[in-house]
C-alpha cells in the first residue's frame, strides 16, 4: 500500500466523518464568530487603527477556533478505538499524519473564507499593500496552525485532559509562527513595511516543523 | 485454535494487544512468524479488540473499504460483501454503525478483523452481547477458518462455546499461563491450583 492511497483513503474517510457530523467546523464558526463580535464590541477602532491591530485578532482568533478542529481530528479516532486498527494495520504512519494535516487545513481554511469577510465588514478593513499576498500568508499560516497542532494533538491523545493540553503545549512552540503571520498580514494591511521577510521566515518554519513532525510522528503513533 | 481463559485482570486481553504489537510486554520476547519485529508481519495478523474499532458515522460497507485500502486491497468491494454476510449481516444494509446493536457491532468487528484474511487471527471477547444463534454462527465460521489453516487465539468468559472446537484451553492467572488442557478446564485448573 503506497503512501499515497492510505494518505488519500485516510483524508476522504475524515472529510466524509466531518461532513456527517460536523463536529469541528460548526464549533470552529461559532466561536471564531464569538471573538469578532466581543473584539468588535470591545474596541471602537478608526480605520487606520483596524489595519494595524487586525493581523493580529484575525490570526489569534483563527489559532484558538483551530484547537477545537485539532482536537475533533483525533477525539474521532479515540471512539471504540479505532486508532488500533490503523495501528495493527500495515499502512505507513506518515499517510495518517499527511492525511489528519490535510483535513485539518482544509477545515480551518473554510473556516478563514467564513470569517474573512466578517473581519473586513466589522472591522472596516481595507488593504493598503498587495491584497493577494494576503492569500499567501492564509495558505502558509494555516499550515503552520495545522501541522503542529495536529502532531501534539495526537501526542496528547492519551493524556486525561487533552483539550487543555494542546494549547499548553502547541501556542509556546506557535509563536514565531504567530509573530510572523501577524507581521506579514499587518505589512500588507497597512503597507507601512515589507512582508516579504515574514513570509519567508513562515515558510522557513512551515518546511521545519512538517519534516520534524513526518521524522518524529510514528515514535507517537506507536507510544504507549 | 486456543482459548485464552482466566478470571478479570488475569491478563488476557493485555497478552493479546501485546501479540498484535499495541503494548510492549514489561519483559520476554514475543517472536511471530520468526519475527521479534511485530511491525514487519502486521499484514498477516488480525485483530478484534473489545472495543468494535469501526468509526461510528460511516456504514459497515464504508468501514470495511477504509481498513480494505490500509491493507493495499484494490476493488476490495466484492471482498467486502462475502466478509459482511460471511458474519450473517446484510451488506447492503446503509445505517450507520452508530445506530447498530451491539450484537450487530460486534459481528462487523469480525467482519473488519477478517476482511484481509489474516494468517493469525487475535479475538478478544468476540461474542459478549452476541445473541445465541448469532454466536454459534460465528463459531462455525472461526472453526471453517481454523480448518483452513488460519491459527486463531481467542479471549472469552464464554469457553463452553468453544468446546469441541478449540483444540487448547489456555488459563491466565496473575498475568501467567497455569494451564493448557485439550479440554474444557475445570475451576481447579482455571485458577492454576493443580499446575501448581
Amino acid at each position: 500500500m503506497s503512501l499515497g492511497q492510505v494518505t488519500s483513503a485516510t483524508l476522504k474517510k475524515d472529510l466524509r466523518l466531518e461532513w456527517r457530523s460536523k463536529d469541528a467546523i460548526n464549533t470552529m464558526i461559532f466561536f471564531a464568530l464569538l471573538v469578532v463580535v466581543i473584539f468588535s464590541f470591545a474596541f471602537d477602532p478608526t480605520a487606520e487603527e483596524s489595519r494595524r491591530i487586525a493581523g493580529g485578532l484575525i490570526w489569534v482568533g483563527f489559532l484558538f477556533a483551530a484547537v477545537v478542529a485539532l482536537n475533533q481530528t483525533w477525539a474521532r479516532e479515540l471512539r471504540n478505538q479505532a486508532l488500533d486498527a490503523f495501528r495493527v494495520s500495515p499502512a505507513p504512519a506518515n499517510a495518517l499524519f499527511i492525511a489528519k494535516a490535510a483535513g485539518n487545513f482544509i477545515f480551518v481554511m473554510v473556516l478563514e473564507a467564513v470569517m474573512a469577510p466578517l473581519f473586513i465588514v466589522f472591522y472596516n478593513l481595507r488593504s493598503v499593500g498587495p491584497s493577494y499576498q494576503l492569500a499567501i500568508v492564509a495558505v502558509l499560516a494555516t499550515w503552520a496552525l495545522v501541522v503542529n497542532g495536529t502532531f501534539f494533538a495526537a501526542m496528547s491523545i492519551r493524556t486525561r485532559s487533552r483539550e487543555v493540553m494542546l494549547p499548553l503545549i502547541l501556542f509556546p512552540v506557535s509563536i514565531p509562527a504567530l509573530l510572523a503571520m501577524v507581521q506579514a498580514t499587518t505589512g500588507i494591511l497597512t503597507g507601512d513595511f515589507s512582508p516579504q521577510f515574514w513570509v519567508a521566515l513562515l515558510a522557513v518554519y512551515d518546511v521545519v516543523f512538517t519534516t520534524v513532525c513526518l521524522l518524529l510522528f510514528e515514535t507517537v503513533l506507536h507510544a504507549e | 485454535m486456543y482459548a485464552l481463559l482466566g478470571e478479570n485482570g488475569a491478563g488476557k486481553t493485555t497478552l493479546l494487544r501485546s501479540l498484535a504489537g499495541l503494548s510492549r510486554p514489561s519483559g520476554g520476547m514475543i517472536k511471530l512468524f520468526g519475527e521479534s519485529n511485530i511491525r514487519t508481519v502486521v499484514q498477516r495478523l488480525g485483530y478484534m479488540a473489545h472495543p468494535s474499532l469501526l468509526y461510528e458515522e460511516m456504514s459497515g460497507m464504508e468501514n470495511l473499504l477504509y481498513f480494505c485500502g490500509l491493507y493495499g486491497m484494490q476493488d476490495a468491494g466484492q471482498r467486502c460483501r462475502e466478509v459482511i454476510q460471511l458474519v450473517g449481516l446484510d451488506p447492503e444494509l446503509t445505517r450507520r454503525v452508530g445506530q447498530y446493536s451491539q450484537g450487530m457491532r460486534q459481528r462487523m468487528s469480525l467482519a473488519r478483523a477478517i476482511v484481509h484474511d489474516p494468517e493469525l487471527l487475535l479475538l478478544d471477547e468476540p461474542f459478549s452481547n452476541v445473541d445465541i444463534a448469532s454466536t454459534r454462527d460465528m463459531v462455525r465460521l472461526l472453526g471453517t477458518m481454523r480448518d483452513g489453516g488460519r491459527t486463531i487465539v481467542i479471549v472469552t468468559h464464554q469457553a463452553s462455546l468453544l468446546e469441541g472446537v478449540a483444540d487448547e484451553f489456555v488459563s491466565m492467572h496473575a498475568g501467567r499461563v497455569v494451564g493448557r488442557t485439550a479440554h474444557l478446564p475445570t475451576g481447579s485448573e482455571m485458577t492454576g491450583v493443580s499446575a501448581r
